[in-house]
């Protein structure tokens, strides 16, 4: 039997259509709900006094409830962090555009593997060593051995003056 | 359901069940034909049904006294502890009680795989237990995030950062879970919700999952259908109550055991130290029951493959009874399935002792060798050994062994005698 289109057919589908639609629009702000809010927006940025840093000191702060890594680092990490061939690295970055000013490394201290704080001056490299499922990474953070994709991120930030630095 | 009518015998009862058939329902439990030979692998339904409903209870009255807030749940969860009247002895049994369901349904689900109850005409009832067990493993996590300690604040972080894996929408999939750019109050809220949920999830399945069972009838430790209501089968009724009942009563004495003598054995010391969000403990190990899955997860180099394998480590087993090509359900009469069964439990108890280890070094070898045993048993050695092995001659009924005149009762009911038949 040869199937037309009536009057009804159409009536379904354009039922089905904008019930859809309306499911999606009652669902999207039960889904939105979860992502952050205003509040949490509002802390996106700090500033760090950095001039009690000496060399090869490291301070840990707090941004957007995440550990920052702010070391100052020795001649001997940035040559060891320069010399490194990029051929050997699993996530090719340059020491320069990782440091702008060598003597300060400023990165997330969070492994990018599954979020651990990784340790300070540990591990085969120098650099850092995650504790929860062994990554070791290099005095420029970035990733040497181990299960972690790409180097410790680097976030956004500035210096205001020679002492102070702003993130985020 | 059940096979006969069922009219209650007073006015009263006849009137209500006209209405609403609740006594049909009773009668057709209490009368339900069981195996006459169910063994105590049996009784281990029975008893994950008392402990979900010892969580439900405990967790309702601990809900009570706890405050889901970042900056206070670690010290309402001390306050439940020292202050509450009882209170160390509620949390106590729901803290051991998390690991009691585990043991038990680690044995449930390794009965059905002794036993082929997973296989056809049963694949609904494995395959709703598998969600149950996924529903476990996720009220277990949120629930152990709860008390924001060190471990709870880190396992919640290891944990969601497992969806990061995902390419592309990885990362906005996990601030979703967060409500924020880290685990804090807005994680710590809605988990509290969700591990609230999921135990009435659970118990919605967990009677869908006996439904279904009630539909073919229970499996057997020969693994023959049998014909019900008949000689081979008695009612459950008294015989299988009293039976679940001693059971339950022995595994209470281990429930016991652990609450009253040793109730943070289980736990991590680490948890006992309110949550640092700058400071990540130096080993950190999930609950002993994921241990296994976690060595999967590290034995894999790769962030996203080591997730990949670590999911599909539970998911295979849905595929279980079409991996399984073997007719015969019962390895008592497989041979060769009986040894690579004792192999399989030796590997993941393997992988759950790598799992508790650093990944490095010569475990970090283990736990790559047992993994891939772990895949080898189920997509290799399930489906080729249905074709090439030989089994041995099954009987027709539970009672045929005894009828074909062995004078010996007690030999009978050893497996190994009638085997050999």
């Amino acid at each position: 039997m040869e199937k037309k289109t009536k009057r009804r057919d159409f009536l379904f589908t354009a039922t089905y259509a904008v019930g859809a639609v309306g499911a999606g629009a009652v669902i999207w702000p039960m889904i939105d709900q979860m992502n952050p809010d205003a509040s949490v927006k509002a802390l996106a940025s700090t500033e760090v006094d950095v001039s009690a840093v000496n060399p090869g000191k490291t301070i840990t702060v707090l941004w957007r409830g995440k550990p920052v890594f702010i070391r100052r680092r020795t001649q001997e990490e940035i040559a060891e962090a320069k010399s490194v061939k990029l051929e050997d690295l699993k996530h090719p970055e340059k020491d320069e555009d990782r440091a702008k000013n060598p003597e300060w490394l400023v990165m997330l201290g969070v492994c990018t593997h599954l979020g651990c704080v990784p340790l300070d001056q540990k591990g085969d490299y120098n650099g850092w060593f995650c504790p929860c499922h062994g990554s070791h990474y290099d005095t420029s953070g970035r990733i040497r051995k181990g299960p972690a994709p790409t180097n410790m991120e680097i976030p956004e930030y500035k210096f205001v003056d020679a002492n102070t630095i702003k993130i985020g | 359901m059940s096979e006969h009518e069922y009219t209650p015998k007073s006015k009263v009862g006849k009137w209500f069940n006209d209405r609403l058939p609740l006594l049909t329902l009773a009668n057709h439990l209490t009368d339900y034909p069981t195996p006459k030979n169910l063994n105590y692998w049996w009784t281990f339904g029975g008893i994950l049904t008392f402990c979900l409903i010892t969580q439900i209870v405990t967790g309702l009255v601990l809900a009570m006294h706890y405050i889901a807030h970042a900056d206070m749940a670690f010290s309402s969860v001390e306050h439940i502890m020292r202050d509450v009247n009882y209170g160390w002895l509620i949390r106590y049994i729901h803290a051991n009680g998390a690991s009691m369901f585990f043991l038990a349904v680690y044995i449930h689900i390794f009965r059905s795989l002794f036993y082929g109850s997973y296989k056809s005409p049963r694949e609904i009832i494995w395959i709703i237990g598998i969600i149950i067990y996924l529903l476990m493993m996720a009220a277990a996590f949120l629930g152990y995030v709860l008390p924001w300690g060190q471990m709870s604040f880190w396992g919640a972080t290891v944990i969601t950062n497992l969806f990061s894996a995902i390419p592309l929408v990885g990362e906005g999939i996990v601030t979703w879970l967060w409500g924020g750019y880290s685990v804090d109050n807005p994680t710590l809220t809605r988990f509290f919700t969700l591990h609230y949920l999921i135990p009435f999830l659970i118990l919605g399945l967990v009677v869908l999952h006996i439904w279904a069972l009630h539909v073919p009838g229970n499996n057997n430790p020969i693994g023959i259908d049998i014909k019900k209501p008949s000689k081979d089968t008695v009612p459950f009724h008294p015989y299988i109550v009293i039976k679940d009942g001693f059971a339950l009563l022995m595994f209470m004495i281990v429930f016991a055991f652990f609450v009253f003598y040793t109730p943070n054995i289980l736990g991590h010391a680490d948890n006992y130290i309110e949550a640092n969000p700058l400071v990540t403990p130096a080993h950190i190990v999930p609950e002993w029951y994921l241990l296994p899955f976690y060595a999967i997860l590290r034995s894999v180099p790769d962030k996203l493959l080591g997730v990949i394998a670590m999911l599909s480590a539970i998911l295979i087993l849905a595929a279980l009874p079409w991996l399984d090509t073997s007719k015969i359900r019962s390895a008592v009469f497989r041979p060769l399935y009986k040894q690579f069964y004792w192999i399989l439990v030796a590997d993941v108890l393997i992988l759950g002792y790598v799992g508790a280890m650093p990944a490095e070094g010569l475990y970090l070898l283990i736990a790559r060798i047992a993994t891939a045993y772990y895949f080898l048993h189920f997509l290799v050695v399930l489906p080729v050994l249905g074709f090439k092995e030989r089994t041995t001659p099954v009987p027709l009924s539970i009672t045929e062994p005894i009828l074909g005149g062995s004078p010996n009762l007690a030999a009978v009911k050893k497996k190994d005698s009638f085997k050999d038949q």
